[in-house]
């Protein structure tokens, strides 16, 4: 894992704040639009970034401006990274019900976590679940039950 | 009638269809409008028989999901019907991996919807 050659590295935080993800996210996609990633990835991605740095400014940090949200991340034709740190006090992804059980069906929340899951190759977190880790490999389906 | 910002309304017979203004549906408040907007559609206009078309929308949060799914449960509640259309491939997908695809009736076009409401 260590020896791939990325084509960028980039640590940064951001505030607290509503909306405070959204110029980052535009940057990261063009980022990757000019490295030749398709847009069928570039929305896989896009999507996890929404849902992570969102989760981490508004359940994890909830909106609190004295903390920030840490944002590493790596990038390369063929493969991306990410890693969303928040200050918060962490929960346990095992313990967020399914969404998709029959009987939660139209329960609004809950498939940020899904989808985060869906369209990464790999997802991880760790530190009481106020940070996770993420890849996408370029050009792998999004993960499907059924 | 208050002002629409996030959707616009167009009237087809007894069917409300309804297009979304943004083709990102991702802003907290925007989403908090729009979903004002929808429930207001059955709370306050009583309208039976509703199409959402998503030909202009590109990219939704989950935070946008569920206001929809909330949005669907009213309409349930008030003996309405509700037909989402027009659904781009990638946004299908969303639908798809969230399972929502059980839960709403999704048809290809408005004409489609049209034709069983």
């Amino acid at each position: 894992m260590t020896s791939h050659r990325w084509s960028q590295n980039i640590e940064q935080t951001l505030p607290s704040r509503q909306g405070a993800h959204v110029p980052l996210i535009e940057e990261i996609l063009a980022k990757l639009e000019e490295l030749g990633w398709e847009f069928r990835d570039r929305f896989g991605i896009h999507m996890a970034l929404e849902e992570s740095l969102t989760n981490a400014i508004r359940h994890g940090n909830k909106f609190d401006e004295a903390k920030v949200v840490k944002v590493h991340y790596r990038l390369s034709p063929e493969r991306f990274w990410l890693m969303v740190q928040d200050e918060g006090p962490g929960f346990v992804p095992e313990c967020v019900p399914d969404c998709t059980c029959e009987d939660r069906l139209d329960v609004p929340g809950g498939r940020g976590l899904m989808l985060i899951r869906a369209y990464m190759s790999d997802v991880c977190y760790s530190d009481r679940g106020t940070c996770v880790t993420m890849e996408k490999i370029r050009g792998q389906e999004p993960a499907m039950d059924d | 009638m208050s002002v629409r910002r996030r959707t616009k309304l167009s009237e087809s017979g007894p069917v409300t269809v309804v297009t979304f203004a943004d083709s990102k549906i991702i802003d907290e408040e925007e989403i908090q409008e729009l979903g004002q907007e929808l429930y207001d559609l059955v709370d306050r206009e009583d309208r039976k028989k509703i199409v959402l078309n998503f030909a202009h929308v590109e990219f939704l949060s989950s935070a946008a999901l569920g206001k929809l799914i909330s949005f669907e449960k009213k309409v349930s509640q008030h003996g309405a019907e509700l037909i989402l259309t027009n659904i781009r491939p990638e946004i299908y997908e969303v639908f798809a991996i969230t399972k929502l695809t059980k839960l709403f009736k999704i048809k290809d076009d408005e004409a489609d919807a049209l034709a069983v409401l």
